[in-house]
């Protein structure tokens, strides 16, 4: 008797069959319902901006039928809880938001491309592998405790070092200038960061092409691959600058309450973020015009902040269209 | 090609002035030099941080820190509140933010057509990203805590799903009754023979005497306005039987009242769109991770793009959404601003212990002790600091060993 | 770099005119021309014999890749201002080799050397010897074209301006020339200021080798410069390389043994990390002395 041939493909076929198969009715009904329901988590984030916009701008909004809206952007005299005469200019205010944002600039944007630069192009493998982490730890540490370095040992640091270099006392228990340098340090490692990954993703051909015509480390570094990664590191510096200006328990705790329009980082100054705290932690009632000029500024800095970013992406999308 | 007007190339690369080489190398050195010097001042820059903290904080880190309330006295004052605020706020925050910022990527990254809309949404979130933390304070005191003023101010809200009400008398005795009420505001009619109740006092171990939660009932024997009222527990004089002193909901732990208040529900959902948006990113990125050749070969064998999902992309991309998502968290819960901004008191004395309470967090606890002069409420600051950074390194420990458990590579 | 006659061959003690600015560092060596052969002969007729005076010198030269063993006991004469070849097949070490030639292995932290490996008499393994100064006289155009996100004009005056500082004139001059010479000029005239990655693969490829000759090396090296081009650009280049070679020594790497045989006045074949054959490109591929070398050409293998 002749054994039936073996036919291996024939046996998997008929074991496939074997399942009951699925309705495809069942299963596109279904899919469609995921998809409604993913779709709509992603509407839910347009809900948050489009809740944002409606809040700022009705309490704003009313706000400015008490204040005139211009006396509220050409104003330069910020003082709303002084008794009779209130001042609604709020130049004081962006005034301090931007000399501790260009403190924090000064120092962090230099030094965090330099720290890339070191990462990406210099350092051997296992110093790399030391620096990164450190860096992710930095990134993650709350605002809060960098308020706490900047009042507590930044401006001591820097009230004595203006004693021993001037002999005055320049800076007093609160500065612009202390709260400028922990904001700094707060926004380094994004900048090092984001920078080193536009470094690193400049294309290896482009520092071989450096090298071998004759370049240092140095030209390669500078005239060649930082030109490369230009669009990823300013987008790493727009970044820094919107976390920078949208800081508040930093300045809360250290650049101090005194609104003054002044460029001069030893003095105390008021930021917008900071005035928002004291008028949300005081005892302001919820319908006088300083409770809600604090939604007014609000307002203010989420234009700021909308207009950094949406900068930010017009220049990615610059760069990644002049260089791809 | 050399001509005779025009020079050949050699020549025309001798024109110019040769540098010098020794400057070059000077220069690359110099800058190496540089590197490694502005490297080591960031680096310092954290060690000095760390350090003054460590040195500040750490003499206070005793046991009792953690089970002590807050005080005016720095030396007895703990972080018991805070602590478990934090982690109530950071768990509600997370059963809300990641289920729906990872359906958002998972939108974005799979499902979505590319065309404006889309194109739109994508911008929106990397704006969202960019937005102050205290601008989502605003957003989460009008919408959670106030609820554009819809159910009323929140001392008196409008909607109570699941609480009993109860209205507060006070006896000949000066104790507190209380007797069940229907709505607030209403006094019920008290007549005697009506059941009261009244809180149990013990004895603590120190000799002091506290309230417990637990209620006795009391017969209630309501006296006319007279001189001569005995004292007696239960005994309500007329006049103070007719309005009540106070109404008091007693909250389990589904209460629900609209509108939030400063409750932890609040305080929770507002942290979540501080988060969504990083968890949406960070997503994102895990998904854009996975190679593409795993989704086309599930395509190719019939499945459709959720079955794909949801057994192919979603399962390998789990490893980096954790990392991204604990990282996230840890953002959570070091957000001082937002908090403040809902108007929750400094000075909490008590755990959260249903959705409704109240509420305090790590970093305002810390806010509020730097900013008081005393020294040694910045002490109790520092010590406060290095319980948050113990806590976020947890956090990210967590991370890295999901990393390095998890991921394996995908091609 | 002009051709000498043979009267000027013999030794000679003083670095020429065209050095002395580099002759007050320590790391120019004394410029040793070796003695004559009779000048091989070339597969164009019509062109002047070039002299074949050594230019490379490789002598038991072996190097690896951490503890893989790249390249044995390489002994090799790169004679001047000729095209010489490098075949092979995948992985017999032809690139590593011409890689060291410039040093450009030194990014590769595994990569280590010994023996002998001269320039124009120059020890290029020593580590005294300034690397930057080699790959001024020693340039290289690679597989993929890589110009730099800049102008074309940028791209052409990047080399240039490392080593010397130039008045606008003078450079624009050099450019002008650098892209001539590379066939190109005509194409990039109108846009010199324009990004440079707006060209095609086959321009792009073009500029690279402008920008190398632009620093005025003595010696090209080529690592499959045509394998990322269509054939019409291929053609283009290797009728440029062709035109280039009697200024330039040029060493080219490739896969094509069709192309080897078009372009090379000699031949060196590798296989497993050996040099197995090195001769003129006829000889080669018409009485090759090596079994394999026939084997490969033939195409048995590759």
């Amino acid at each position: 008797m002749t054994a039936a041939p073996h036919d291996p493909a024939g046996e998997l076929f008929e074991l496939a069959n074997r399942g009951r198969s699925r309705s495809r009715r069942r299963r596109d009904g279904g899919e469609a319902i995921i998809k409604v329901v993913l779709a709509g988590c992603a509407a839910f984030s347009v809900l948050i901006t489009a809740l944002i916009i409606a809040i700022l701008a009705y309490e704003a909004a009313r706000f400015f039928m008490d204040v005139s809206v211009v006396e509220f952007l050409t104003g330069t005299e910020w003082s709303p809880l002084l008794g009779e005469e209130k001042r609604f200019g709020v130049w004081p205010l962006v005034a301090g938001t931007l000399l501790v944002t260009l403190v924090a600039a000064i120092f962090a944007l230099p030094t965090g491309l330099v720290t890339a630069v070191f990462l990406s192009e210099y350092a051997p493998a296992w110093l790399r592998a030391i620096l990164k982490p450190v860096l992710e730890v930095l990134a993650g540490i709350p605002t809060v405790v960098y308020g706490f370095f900047a009042l507590l040992v930044i401006n001591p640091s820097l009230q004595w070092v203006a004693k021993v270099f001037t002999g005055e006392e320049l800076f007093g228990s609160y500065s612009a200038g202390a709260a400028g340098i922990a904001v700094g340090i707060m926004i380094l490692p994004i900048v090092t960061s984001l920078s080193e990954d536009a470094l690193r993703s400049v294309p290896r051909g482009l520092r071989d092409g450096a090298y071998a015509l004759g370049s240092t480390r140095f030209d390669t570094s500078v005239r060649v691959v930082i030109p490369g990664a230009l669009g990823g590191i300013m987008a790493s510096y727009l970044l820094a600058i919107t976390r920078a200006i949208g800081e508040t328990m930093i300045v809360a705790l250290a650049a101090g309450g005194l609104a003054q329009l002044t460029v001069l980082p030893w003095r105390q100054v008021q930021t917008m973020t900071a005035y928002m705290v004291q008028i949300f932690l005081g005892d302001a009632p919820a319908t006088g015009v300083e409770f809600k000029s604090s939604f007014a500024v609000a307002a203010l800095l989420f234009l700021m902040t909308l207009l950094l970013t949406l900068a930010g992406y017009r220049i990615l999308a610059r760069f990644r269209e002049e260089y791809e | 090609m050399s001509d005779e007007r025009t020079p050949n190339l050699p020549e025309l690369v001798e024109r110019g002035e040769p540098r010098s080489q020794s400057r070059r190398r000077a220069f690359d050195r110099g800058f190496l030099i540089t590197c490694l010097a502005i490297t080591a001042i960031a680096v310092l820059a954290l060690g000095v941080l760390l350090g003054s903290i460590l040195i500040e904080g750490l003499p206070g880190l005793r046991w009792s820190f953690f089970t002590e309330y807050a005080s005016r006295d720095p030396a007895k004052a703990g972080i018991r509140a805070p602590l478990w605020g934090s982690i109530w706020v950071a768990s509600i925050c997370a059963i809300v933010a990641l289920p729906i910022g990872i359906a958002t990527a998972v939108w974005l990254e799979e499902f979505a057509p590319k065309n404006r809309i889309t194109g739109f949404i994508r911008l929106n979130i990397s704006n969202l990203a960019g937005v102050p933390s205290i601008v989502y304070g605003i957003l989460g005191l009008t919408l959670f805590v106030r609820m554009f003023g819809l159910f009323g101010p929140i001392q008196a809200p409008e909607l109570e799903i699941g609480g009993r009400l109860y209205a507060i008398y006070y006896d000949t005795m000066q104790e507190p009754i209380r007797v069940p009420a229907a709505e607030r505001g209403v006094a019920p009619e008290l007549k005697t023979g009506d059941i009261g109740y009244v809180q149990e006092i013990e004895e603590t171990p120190d000799g002091d005497l506290i309230f417990t939660d637990r209620w006795t009932p009391v017969t209630l024997t309501i006296v006319p306005e007279d001189a001569d009222a005995p004292e007696g527990y239960g005994i309500i004089e007329a006049w103070q039987a007719e309005e009540p002193a106070d109404f008091e909901i007693e909250r389990p732990w589904y209460y629900v009242q609209f509108p939030f208040g400063q409750s932890v529900l609040a305080g929770g959902l507002t942290l979540m769109l501080v988060v969504l948006p990083i968890v949406i990113i960070s997503s994102q990125e895990a998904l854009r991770a996975v190679p593409g050749s795993l989704r086309t070969g599930s395509l190719a064998m019939g499945a459709t793009k959720w079955q794909t999902t949801r057994k192919v992309t979603l399962p390998a991309s789990i490893p980096m959404i954790m990392t991204g998502s604990i990282l996230a968290m840890s953002r959570a819960i070091g957000e001082a601003a937002p908090i403040l901004v809902l108007g929750v008191a400094l000075f909490i004395t008590d755990t959260p212990s249903s959705l409704m309470d109240s509420f305090t967090v790590l970093p305002m606890q810390i806010y509020n002790w730097t900013s008081r002069w005393q020294e040694d409420f910045r002490a109790l600051a520092a010590t406060g600091i290095i319980v948050l950074l113990m806590v976020l390194l947890a956090f990210n420990a967590i991370a890295v060993l999901i990393r390095q458990k998890l991921q394996r590579p995908l091609s | 770099m002009t051709t000498s006659s043979p009267a000027d061959a013999g030794p000679v003690v003083d670095a020429p005119a065209r050095l002395a600015p580099y002759a007050a560092t320590d790391q120019v060596a004394v410029i040793e021309t070796m003695t004559t052969t009779p000048p091989a002969p070339t597969t164009d007729a019509s062109a002047p014999a070039p002299e074949s005076k050594v230019c490379i010198r490789a002598h038991d030269f072996n190097s690896w890749y951490g503890d893989f063993h790249a390249l044995h006991d390489i002994a090799l004469d790169v004679p001047t201002n000729q095209v010489t070849a490098f075949i092979g097949p995948s992985g017999c070490g032809k690139s590593t080799l011409l890689r060291w030639f410039n040093r450009m292995n030194d990014t590769i932290p595994s990569a280590r050397a010994e023996g002998t490996l001269d320039l124009q008499g120059t020890d290029l393994l020593s580590s005294r010897y300034d690397v930057v100064d080699l790959r001024r006289r020693v340039g290289m155009v690679f597989q993929k074209p890589n110009p730099f996100p800049k102008s074309i004009f940028d791209n052409i005056a990047y080399g240039p301006r490392l080593h010397r500082s130039y008045t606008r004139s003078d450079l624009a001059e050099l450019v002008e020339q650098s892209l001539r010479r590379a066939a190109i000029w005509d194409e990039v005239k109108d846009r010199l200021n324009q990004s440079a990655l707006g060209l095609s693969g086959g321009q792009q490829q073009r500029l690279c080798i402008a920008r190398a000759i632009a620093v005025g090396p003595e010696v090209l090296l080529m690592d499959e410069p045509c394998s990322a081009l269509d054939p019409r650009s291929t053609a283009a280049i290797e009728d440029l390389i062709r035109d280039l070679r009697h200024q330039y020594t040029i060493v080219i790497v490739t896969h094509n043994m069709q192309q080897a045989a078009r372009v090379s006045d000699r031949t060196a074949f590798f296989y497993e990390g050996r040099l197995v054959e090195s001769d003129e490109t006829e000889r080669i591929f018409t009485t090759p002395a090596h079994r394999e070398t026939e084997d490969y050409v033939s195409g048995r293998f590759g």
